[in-house]
């Protein structure tokens, strides 16, 4: 069997009355209630974003490092690009090349991640902590559950990799592969609004 | 019917794009980002700033969800799951800045 029709069998493993995959389906259902999670976490920081006590720490957008977190912004929407590399590459059937990308787009996670962390620890040194304020709250909750988000998925495509060195996964295993990759670029399109909403629109 | 499911599944595996597409669409969003950040930084684009920001944000949104989740590529159904999760939490943002505006903000209320 080809690569390329190893690719073509694995899509064709179910076969449901809507001719979808049902896998695919759940996901996409999935994906549509995180938007009513992240819709609803977000609303709370835009309602709290600027609720402190006095000497109860910062307002968050007092202490935000804009460039700082471009960098990181930047960084996890190339992660979507290595990603999409990745299922491309599994839908060649070619194993290699989806391995390099998943460790490429892991480790850019990584990175994100990473930089949250650095990025948390300078804030709770400024003042700013889940308890000092409402604000302090709302950002933590907010940025930490992405963050806990983009950390599973991290788990997800290393799992991934993982499977296809121990020929769990198959060439043309490319439906595992959209579906983490679907999970992955939800969690990019979230921090898309995270970033313009809760660090570059200012506190009039 | 399997026939059908099997014709469609082809047909999605060979819609999604090359991979030269995707590298233009990241350079794309590259771009739109830059030039978020970049605006941020000009005094004299304060008044806009906020529209101009969502509308960028928006573009970026629609971008990712169209060609690296491939709604632009997939059955009608993804999208409708997507757009109604979407249309949810906007409703949820609407409800509550309309108490907001009603009832008045948390207090207590910036210093």
């Amino acid at each position: 069997m080809s690569a390329q029709e190893a690719a073509l069998a694995s899509t064709q493993e179910h076969h449901t009355s809507t001719g979808l995959d049902n896998t695919k389906m759940v996901m996409w259902a999935f994906l549509g209630s995180e938007c009513l999670f992240f819709g609803s976490l977000i609303t709370t920081y835009l309602l709290y974003r600027s609720t402190v006590l006095p000497d109860s720490g910062p307002v968050p957008s007092e202490i935000y490092d804009i460039p700082y977190t471009s960098v990181s912004s930047f960084v996890l929407l190339m992660s979507s690009l290595t990603m999409v590399l990745a299922l491309s590459s599994s839908q060649r059937g070619d194993m290699r090349g989806m391995r390099i990308w998943l460790l490429a787009t892991a480790l850019l996670g990584v990175t994100f991640v990473g930089g949250q962390i650095f990025e948390f620890t300078d804030f709770v040194h400024e003042g700013l902590t889940l308890g000092s304020s409402p604000a302090g709250s709302a950002f933590f909750v907010l940025t930490g559950f992405h963050g806990a988000h983009v950390s599973v998925g991290i788990l997800m495509l290393l799992s991934l990799v993982g499977m296809s060195m121990s020929d769990k996964l198959q060439p043309g295993a490319a439906r595992k592969v959209e579906l983490i990759g679907l999970y992955w670029h939800f969690v990019d399109i979230v921090w898309v609004v995270i970033f313009t909403v809760v660090y570059l629109i200012p506190l009039e | 019917m399997s026939q059908q499911v099997e014709a469609g599944e082809e047909e999605e595996l060979h819609s999604h794009p090359e991979p030269r597409q995707y590298i233009k669409v990241a350079i794309f969003l590259a771009v739109v980002t830059a030039v978020e950040v970049a605006i941020y930084y000009v005094p004299a684009l304060r008044a806009l700033l906020v529209p101009i920001l969502i509308v960028l944000a928006v573009i970026k949104f629609l971008f990712v969800a169209r060609w690296f989740m491939h709604l632009r590529f997939d059955s009608k159904i993804f999208q409708r799951f997507f757009v109604t999760g979407v249309l949810l939490a906007m409703t949820v943002f609407a409800v509550v800045l309309l108490f907001y505006f009603t009832h008045g903000g948390p207090a207590p209320v910036a210093r």
